[in-house]
């Protein structure tokens, strides 16, 4: 119970705060709407939401997705070999630092009108590299005792991999997967918003703009927020189900 | 190859060298030693002489640039089944109940016990360790000498003739440690196997092996070996006679001369 409400609380505490911020200071709406102006955004938009907000939703998830299977993939190249790190990595990071707004019109031009694609695409790009950079720590950092009590009965590799090494990187891949999942979020929106082909949050919140709906542009950010709560704590279950035992108690 | 056939482990003239950026490092040089089957030798040295190299080579996991090692008089060419082995560091696997931690050897060893079998003498080790109640428990929820004592379990499930002993109570603290060599001779009572313990503790060695075998300095070689008889229940008390007294002074003069020669 006590988990529920003290988060509850500051949501309220945060939502008061904001109205009399914006009450206190007498902002008009497009300088800073207030929660109360949100509501009657939301709900004249409502079909809108839902459907867009799915376009959101499964776009960051095939992205995540496909993240986490070229990102695994990744990791276990590099945590297997010494050669590969050296190689993959100077890669990996170079390409990482770019900043993907300045990918969103590059891939827009590559695959013209095929605008899921663009968006999954920008999605995966985001997100993949942490995954694939804490997989290769999680395997590379096995200590040799743990590789060695099998390894001394005859064990082949794939079993030290599928009975120690793959279940001992668990808790790093969902520490990487909580920040990969948000990455993930951050890349759909991005490509929604800087290319925005009338699809998905991002051109819900594009549109707002343009007609100079202010309301409309913070309810959509509250929109992403809730999604990218959602999301988040759908990784945290998984993670409490396959890496619960990583966890100590404190008590 | 006459001490092939007398000892289950032999190691014969065994010369071995790390190679690092190119450069060869030496450490085991012409090393010959024997431990007779339920035997039970301890091995101890300097820091770094190269004492784990030898258990890895006994366990097949490296094999010698020159000489053989020997088990059951056929050469060790890589790792057996018939091994077990434990460490400093316990690694038991967290993810697994402590009971799943020490079956864990079955699921790669062939087995002719049964699934409920092979539970039935994890119990049966985790009882005589003095686990019995935690087979349930998560290795996070044991004290560092339990930890220790599962890993034991472990590494005799699936009846090895040869346990390899790496220095496993070189972590815990005194007391917890003089707990674990009673264990160990309860487990020797009980579990016949052929043993080799790598320790820095000389009081461990004269109270659990039969044999103690000093190696050298890097490159070791065996400098200096006291072999061990025993009377009696094994008792904390016997380590104090005047007759392991005397033994331990030997053995700390051996480990100077050993030393000394490293500083030369």
């Amino acid at each position: 119970m006590r988990q529920y409400l003290i988060p509850g609380f500051a949501i309220v505490i945060f939502l008061v705060f904001w109205e009399a911020l914006v009450w206190v200071n007498d902002w008009p709406n497009y300088k800073m709407a207030s929660p109360s102006d949100l509501w009657p955004a939301f709900w004249r938009f409502k079909e809108l939401f839902l459907s867009y907000g799915w376009d959101t939703l499964w776009r960051t998830v095939v992205g995540l997705l496909i993240a986490i299977v070229v990102g695994v993939f990744l990791g276990m190249i590099m945590g297997f070999s010494k050669i590969m790190r050296e190689g993959l990595y100077p890669l990996l990071v170079g390409f990482n630092a770019i900043p993907k707004a300045t990918v969103v019109p590059i891939v827009a031009l590559m695959f013209v009108g095929q605008h899921d694609l663009n968006t999954v695409l920008i999605a995966f790009m985001i997100s993949f590299f942490p995954i694939a950079v804490s997989v290769s720590i999680g395997l590379s950092t096995l200590e040799p005792e743990y590789r060695d009590i099998l390894r001394s009965l005859g064990a082949s590799k794939l079993t030290i991999f599928w009975k120690i090494a793959l279940p001992k990187t668990l808790p790093e891949f969902f520490g990487a997967l909580k920040v990969a999942v948000t990455l993930a979020f951050i890349g759909t929106n991005l490509m929604e918003i800087v290319s925005p082909h009338g699809r998905g949050l991002g051109a819900l919140f594009d549109s707002g703009k343009t007609n100079s709906d202010y309301p409309l542009m913070f309810a959509v950010l509250i929109a992403l927020a809730v999604l990218g709560i959602a999301l988040y704590y759908v990784v945290v279950f998984l993670e409490k189900i396959f890496a619960g035992w990583a966890e100590r108690s404190t008590d | 190859m006459s001490s092939s056939q007398e000892n289950l482990i032999a190691i014969e003239n065994v010369t071995h060298a790390y190679r690092k950026d190119g450069q060869a490092l030496p450490v085991l040089e012409n090393l010959t030693l024997g431990v007779p089957q339920h035997g039970f030798t301890a091995v101890v040295g300097p820091s770094g002489c190269g004492k784990s190299t030898l258990t890895r080579l006994i366990a097949g996991l490296m094999r010698p640039d020159e000489g053989t090692v020997w088990l059951h008089g056929e050469q060790v060419v890589s790792p057996r089944s018939t091994v077990g082995m434990a460490f400093q560091n316990p690694v038991l696997l967290e993810w697994r109940s402590i009971l799943k931690n020490v079956l864990l050897p079955l699921e790669i060893v062939p087995t002719n016990l049964s699934k409920q079998g092979a539970e039935d003498r994890a119990r049966h080790l985790l009882h005589l360790v003095g686990l019995s109640g935690f087979e349930d428990k998560r290795p996070s929820e044991l004290s560092g000498g339990m930890r220790q004592r599962a890993s034991l379990c472990r590494a005799l499930i699936h009846n090895p003739d040869v346990l390899i002993l790496d220095e496993p109570f070189g972590a815990l603290d005194a007391f917890t440690r003089e707990d674990l060599w009673l264990t160990m001779h309860k487990l020797r009572a009980e579990e016949p196997f052929t043993g080799v313990l790598i320790t820095h503790d000389l009081r461990e060695s004269i109270f659990l092996a039969d044999e103690v075998v000093v190696l050298s300095d890097r490159p070791a070689t065996v400098q200096h070996r006291v072999a061990l008889t025993r009377e009696g229940p094994p008792s904390l008390d016997q380590l104090y006679t005047n007759q392991s007294i005397s033994i331990l002074n030997e053995l700390r003069e051996q480990i100077r001369i050993a030393r000394n020669g490293a500083e030369v």
